[in-house]
């Protein structure tokens, strides 16, 4: 079946090539903020050790809480992905029609 | 000491219903390399969980945040952030224009023969390493837990070996799925219970709990008693090159993951790209759940037991389980050994399975045999005889390196050659049109034998003074070297072909058009 498709034809269309630009304008933005915000723990605490060993309560000090954040920013960042791919299923759809026609 | 053996054998026996069962279940190539591509989203997530929730996570982790405190929390962080270049990046194209390996989407567009056989050797290198670094670990375990039964450290390795053996040759994907899935359960029951039992113990009161961090007391190198706050950053990574360390250690954990062939392989048996989505992020739930979790076992063990205790039983990977067996008796220290033991043996089951993929797929069918089997069964049959081979091997080096290995630069250096030589050209093969076989070839060998002298030359092998290259972790040289060596072997030559087949790939990776589909429905 896949093999009478004219892939070069298909990545022409007006559909794929938004779906190529609607993914990249979530996947790019998304990958350097989560590696800016991940790379920024070690360097902090590698470089900014007095920083990050302040205390905030308790004995809790800044280190410890930057890395819990870590956790809730991968999750929201995956939530945010799967809310945003179920669009890119969408469009993808929309250009397999277009490649069966 | 008995309980423990007992629920392991419980473990066994469960495991084996699951491998008889598989095996009466699926027949063909696709139903035992990728479990017919028919798991639902929970059980491949699940079992992505327990392929990546190792003896280095649990027993590990813990170990090096009760001996070192936070320098350990660092690697919980690290391993679970990992899951966004998994998610973002790899899975879904991965399986939209794979089958069942990571070199299926180098083939796609590049001279099959040469990047699938470079493929196959870094599977296979990455698979032992991480292999030998489990069985080491089991056999160390067991010799101390079980003691008074009699099972020595090499009876211990050879019941590994022959276990994921007899899984993966009969049961294929499908039972080690199902095996992985089993102890992904049991050691997430476990870690939470032990955690409970933690905050338990401290009145249910946080503040207790931190307050204690704040004070832990041991004896030092030098003989002196001291305490510290165990939540100071770099009480590992120490000065001068702590900090670079750390942050090398932190790039082979973000990309090694979307680079480990045991990871990978798991998204062929789902159904579509969709469904190897929710599985990473069912995979990202459990796996971000246990990591935090990591703080009540080590910072626990660190307060609760104490470093000294710890070093006088059985060293810094027995944290775990002595922090059972003081909060919870004799009973629950043989039930968190037994999920130790279980965890490895899952995990080992899984490298076996990828390896021996691997060399069937890629190497015999593939690069051998023109990507024809000469007789129908064949692909399967050498895969079966090739799991033999691995756990031959793999129980050899283990006991030929002794219980007192050092097994932490195994795992780093599993890390370091997935992100060094795989993830590279995986990345550049689905978003470069100019890349070309000569470059993923090139790549694949510069990320390997990089991060391989690195270790060489480090710390972990000639230690802290005789080292000549002075980090443990080689990421911050070998990664960016993995894709230099990629686009400089990429621009000394043009392959046509190799350019115009990019449109092909990518609207196959995109779209899902074209896909394996799920044989069993």
């Amino acid at each position: 079946m896949t093999r009478d498709v004219d892939w070069e034809q298909l990545a022409a269309t007006a559909e794929f090539k938004s779906l190529l630009r609607a993914k990249a304008r979530f996947v790019v933005p998304a990958t350097i903020f989560f590696i800016v915000y991940y790379f920024s723990l070690p360097l902090l605490v590698g470089y900014a050790p007095q920083l990050m060993a302040r205390k905030v309560f308790g004995v809790v000090n800044v280190a410890y809480l930057f890395a819990l954040s870590q956790f809730l920013m991968a999750w929201v960042v995956a939530w945010l992905y799967v809310r945003a791919a179920a669009g890119f299923d969408r469009m993808a759809r929309d250009v397999v029609a277009k490649g069966s026609r | 000491m008995s309980h423990a053996l007992v629920m392991f054998l419980g473990f066994i026996a469960v495991t084996l219903w699951i491998t008889w069962w598989a095996a009466r279940k699926s027949a063909g190539a696709s139903a035992f390399f990728a479990a017919g591509r028919s798991l639902k989203a929970w059980q491949n997530g699940i079992a992505v969980a327990g392929d990546y929730m190792s003896a280095a996570s649990f027993l590990g982790i813990a170990g090096i945040i009760a001996f070192q405190g936070y320098d350990g929390f660092m690697y919980s962080v690290g391993w679970l952030v990992a899951y966004l270049t998994v998610l973002l990046i790899v899975a879904e194209p991965l399986r939209n224009a794979g089958k069942y390996t990571m070199a299926d989407v180098l083939a796609y567009r590049l001279s099959p023969r040469p990047v699938r056989a470079m493929g196959a050797v870094s599977t296979l290198t990455v698979g032992t390493f991480y292999m030998i670094a489990q069985m080491v670990g089991a056999g160390a375990l067991v010799s101390l837990l079980l003691k008074d039964t009699g099972i020595t450290y090499q009876t211990a390795v050879v019941g590994i070996g022959v276990l994921m053996i007899v899984y993966v040759v009969f049961g294929g994907m499908l039972a080690t799925t199902w095996v992985q899935i089993v102890k992904a359960v049991l050691l997430m029951a476990g870690t939470i219970l032990l955690s409970i039992l933690v905050l338990g113990h401290y009145g249910f009161s946080f503040g207790a709990f931190f307050e204690a961090i704040g004070h832990v007391t041991y004896t030092n190198a030098q003989g002196a008693t001291v305490t510290q706050d165990f939540m100071t950053p770099l009480l590992r990574y120490t000065p001068p090159y702590g900090a670079l360390d750390l942050i090398s250690l932190g790039m082979a954990l973000i990309l090694g993951t979307a680079g480990l062939p045991h990871i990978l392989v798991r998204f062929y048996t789902v159904s579509d790209a969709q469904t190897a989505r929710k599985s990473v992020v069912w995979a990202m739930f459990i796996i971000g759940s246990f990591y935090i979790l990591t703080t009540f076992l080590g910072f626990g063990a660190a307060t609760i037991v104490g470093r000294d205790f710890i070093a006088a039983n059985g060293g810094n990977n027995m944290s775990a389980p002595l922090l059972a067996q003081a909060l919870g008796g004799d009973l629950f220290f043989a039930f968190i050994s037994a999920i130790a033991f279980a965890t490895i043996l899952a995990v080992v089951a899984g490298l076996t399975i990828s390896a021996s993929t691997s060399f069937a797929h890629d190497f015999w069918t593939n690069v051998l045999h023109g990507g024809r089997e000469r007789r129908e069964g064949e692909e399967v049959r050498v895969a079966r005889i090739t799991a033999f081979f691995v756990g031959g091997i793999s129980i050899l080096i283990a006991i030929v390196l002794g219980p007192t290995a050092n097994v932490a630069f195994l795992v780093a250096l599993a890390f370091a050659v997935a992100a060094s030589a795989n993830l590279p050209v995986i990345v550049l093969s689905l978003f470069w049109r100019r890349f070309n076989t000569a470059g993923a070839v090139c790549g694949l060998a510069t990320g390997l034998v990089s991060s391989l002298v690195l270790i060489a030359m480090s710390p972990s092998i000639l230690g802290r003074d005789g080292a000549i290259f002075p980090l443990e972790n080689p990421g911050i040289v070998s990664i960016p070297l993995g894709f230099l060596g990629a686009v400089v072997g990429t621009l000394l030559t043009r392959e046509p072909q190799a350019e115009q087949k990019f449109t092909e790939l990518s609207v196959r990776a995109n779209t899902g058009l074209g896909a394996e589909r799920a044989s069993s429905h």
